[in-house]
């Protein structure tokens, strides 16, 4: 079946880049009608920046793309919606203030005047029905009101509704990550029944099981590139593990153990159970360990790092943590900096017991403090008087690990803190972490680049928000973070 | 970085179970309806005489206005925003009714028009270039306070005959603020709720990225809520005057306060793109009574009448927020 029928989507030699991040590194894509195509990757790979192309949320700085065989010069949204590509988003993209039918409407602007309540009720329960028998979701539920396992149902339903325009491509990414088995495979059951009528159908799933049975042919990316593409028969589970993480080349960096063999009997910092494992697995954290949170991103480390964080002020289910936390965010403009200060005070800003000066802030006391972290770990600024914002984004996050090293805290939360952060930053922080804690801090260091966890003494890989491995650091290979970062049958 | 509806799905996976859920829901749509029953029976109780044809007529007299600007700011609402110049420019339309409408009507119909425009383009203005609407309408609020000053330094002027007469006017068995009031409740629940394009006004308040990934132009939709929201302050202010016959610069300033508690009274909300028309004017009529009539009756001092109009607002409104917050939070 696989290339039979038309071409529907070629991509010759995209690019795109974010900034110094090179996500997409000359991708050639192409998908017929009547196909399928499985997409797999781990974080970082391009899978969702080629996805977002694809639907034209994101236009390409370079590459060609033909859709349907005609080259799209001013590919937008709009245009891709015309032209039949459809897609159901990770993140759900319904209004929850609405009913299922208005939802549907939303959809369909064709769908108006009189009874059209009703019309947009039947299209898309009849499209239920069709995919999900037996769903329970009524045409006037407010969305709010149903489960998550069922908004989904309904957001995929409502990809595949036809009314004036055409469904020529469905763009499915992670359409299973809240639908339990029995709707899954009504799911990829319904995928295969639509692409032998002729849809386009892309899947992206970290259920490498569900790729394998789906998909006519599975496209692998790694790094930006696609690695591997080739019919789904030619791969099994290992072949695309394999091609996801490589040929790994150990030997080029080798950092030493911060405490190697004595964190054993260390005194226990932090103890975590995430609220869905299943099982008495939990996470542990002695003095002076640097302990990785792995997995691919958002399946529950950000929760198990805000519930060590919650459990340092007061009491909490689930976390025991019995020394001051300091937490590191990832998202350092919108949870990190304030931008309004100068770097002296978003330095200071969590050690103001050490400037007070009687009931007074001591200003020199706060710039002292702001100079000593500066010369340690260089922050490049003439003055730390200035405003945050003149730093580059490196150097802002070095003002954020200046304000969580210099401060009390015995336990330093990281949340994945090296996004958009340069190579040479980040060698400079991989040092500082490993004297730190050397020097008896403990870190929890959630990252999404395999690479850095071969700073930690053990790694903890998450997935569906439960720990699922636990590995030493001689035990880490990529293959095996990825091996349990992504699902085998379920 | 979490949307809207993601936050939202978090609060429902932690929430109460889907029995409980409903009996809130039930409870906070008969919210508005039960407040009005009990400040209907207060006033009936301290002075029986009033639950007749002219005690409603005379003691709704101000509902029909009050109820009109609630509607012009559920509008606004619904989109996420908030019009804090809702009030002075309901007070600007009674001046231009008590003035141009009165001696130019053409002259006043198009002011009235430019009125509506530009609600369309401070609409615009906060959609395009993301400003926060409670700033540009709180600036909005004194410049049409100044243009009302500008066109009746003093009170005076004079409503237009057919105003006054629609305003005064008796239909028999029920009194006009009611019919009225049902009148407007209807207008807006079809407008807002039933029609298909209110279905995608009231999306951009409840997830606004969905709307414009399946196409809708936010700004269209923006601009819509405002005008709409310009029309009925402008019909509000016409009715304000026909009942008042003559016109005052500060006249409306206590709608802005009004119309927002009303909303929330009516279950509306803050953000989401919660609203409801009827509550919305069941709200205004709660309100009007008990910010005016209720304290008459009570004798309480016109000195402090102002003050305890706050009190009863706060008051209401937190016995609303706290079924409101039972039911959304986890």
């Amino acid at each position: 079946m696989a290339g039979g029928g038309a071409p529907l989507v070629d991509f010759t030699g995209v690019e795109k880049s974010y900034g110094a991040v090179r996500a997409l590194d000359g991708v050639d894509f192409s998908l017929s009608q009547g196909e399928c195509v499985g997409i797999v990757g781990h974080n970082g790979a391009g899978k969702s920046t080629l996805m977002h192309i694809l639907v034209g949320g994101v236009a390409p700085d370079r590459g060609r793309i033909e859709i349907g065989g005609e080259e799209q010069r001013a590919y937008s949204a709009t245009r891709a919606k015309s032209l039949g590509i459809r897609c159901v988003f990770q993140e759900l993209s319904l209004c929850p203030n609405l009913t299922v039918a208005e939802n549907a409407r939303v959809f369909h602007p064709a769908i108006r005047g009189f009874n059209w309540r009703r019309r947009a009720g039947a299209l898309i329960l009849d499209k239920l029905d069709e995919i999900f028998p037996g769903h329970g979701v009524g045409a006037a539920d407010l969305v709010q009101t149903l489960s998550i396992g069922r908004r989904q149902m309904v957001e995929i339903a409502r990809a595949f509704t036809v009314s004036d325009s055409p469904a020529r491509l469905v763009v499915l990414d992670e359409p299973t990550s809240s639908l339990d088995e029995h709707t899954t495979e009504q799911l990829l059951a319904y995928i295969r029944r639509s692409v032998g009528a002729g849809l386009g159908c892309t899947l992206i799933s970290h259920i490498l099981d569900e790729v394998l049975r789906t998909c006519d042919r599975i496209a692998v990316m790694r790094d930006g590139k696609v690695v591997v593409a080739d019919e789904a028969g030619a791969f099994d589970r290992e072949r695309l593990i394999g091609a996801m993480g490589g040929v790994e080349a150990h030997a080029a960096h080798e950092p030493t153990a911060s405490r190697a063999g004595a964190a054993s009997e260390a005194p226990i910092r932090v103890r975590i159970r995430p609220d869905r494992q299943a099982d008495a697995t939990e996470l542990i954290a002695r003095e002076g360990e640097i302990i990785g949170l792995a997995g691919l991103a958002g399946h529950g480390q950000t929760d198990a790092l805000l519930a060590a964080f919650d459990a340092a002020g007061r009491r909490r289910a689930g976390a025991e943590v019995d020394a001051p936390v300091a937490l590191i965010a990832g998202d350092r403009q919108s949870d990190g900096i304030f931008p309004q200060w100068s770097i002296a005070q978003n330095i200071g800003v969590r050690s103001f017991a050490a400037f007070r000066y009687g009931p007074l802030l001591s200003p020199r006391r706060e710039a002292e403090f702001a100079n000593g972290w500066r010369e340690r770990i260089k922050i490049r600024t003439p003055d730390v008087a200035a405003n945050i914002l003149s730093l580059s984004g490196g150097n802002q996050q070095k003002a954020l690990f200046a304000r969580a090293l210099g401060s009390d805290a015995r336990i330093v939360l990281m949340d994945d803190p090296m996004r958009g952060v340069d190579y040479g930053t980040k060698l400079e922080v991989y040092d500082l972490v490993r004297e730190e804690a050397r020097g008896g801090r403990t870190f929890l260091w959630y990252t999404t680049e395999t690479e850095e966890l071969k700073n930690c003494d053990r790694i903890y890989v998450f997935r569906d928000g439960a720990i699922v491995a636990h590995l030493r650091r001689d035990e880490l290979t990529e293959g095996r973070v990825i091996r349990s970062s992504f699902a085998g049958p379920r | 970085m979490q949307t809207a509806a993601s936050r939202a799905l978090a609060t429902h996976r932690a929430g109460p179970s889907a029995s409980r859920l409903e009996v809130r829901r039930v409870l906070r749509t008969l919210l508005p309806a039960l407040s009005l029953i009990l400040v209907l029976a207060a006033i009936a109780w301290l002075n029986p005489r009033v639950i007749s044809y002219f005690g409603f007529t005379l003691m709704l007299n101000y509902a029909v206005p009050i109820a009109l600007a609630t509607i012009a700011q559920m509008f606004v609402m619904t989109g996420n925003d908030i019009d804090l110049s809702i009030g002075t420019y309901v007070g600007f339309v009674c001046c231009v009714a008590a003035t141009y409408l009165h001696d130019a009507p053409l002259l006043g119909v198009a002011a009235l028009a430019g009125c509506v425009a530009v609600y369309a383009l401070i609409g615009a203005l906060v959609q395009w270039r993301n400003l926060p609407s409670i700033v540009v309408t709180l600036g909005m609020s004194f410049v049409w306070q100044g243009l009302a000053v500008l066109l009746l330094p003093k009170p005076g002027g004079a409503a237009p005959g057919w105003l006054q007469a629609i305003m005064g006017f008796k239909p028999p068995y029920a009194p006009l603020p009611i019919l009225a009031a049902i009148l407007i409740a209807a207008i807006g629940h079809f407008g807002l709720m039933r029609t298909s394009y209110g279905a995608i006004l009231r999306g951009t308040g409840g997830n606004a990225t969905a709307i414009g990934r399946a196409g809708w132009s936010l700004l269209n939709a923006k601009m819509a809520l405002f005008a709409l929201a310009g029309l009925f302050g402008a019909l509000a202010g016409l009715a304000l005057v026909g009942i008042t016959r003559s016109a005052d610069a500060n006249i409306g300033n206590g709608y802005t306060l009004l119309s927002i508690a009303g909303v929330i009274l009516g279950g509306g909300e803050f953000v989401g793109g919660v609203v409801s028309p009827i509550g919305a004017v069941v709200g205004a009529l709660t309100l009007t009574l008990a910010s005016t009539q209720l304290l008459g009756f009570l004798r309480i001092p016109p000195d402090w009448q102002v003050a305890a109009n706050g009190a009863i607002l706060i008051i209401v409104l937190a016995a609303r927020a706290l079924i409101g917050l039972k039911g959304t939070e986890r």
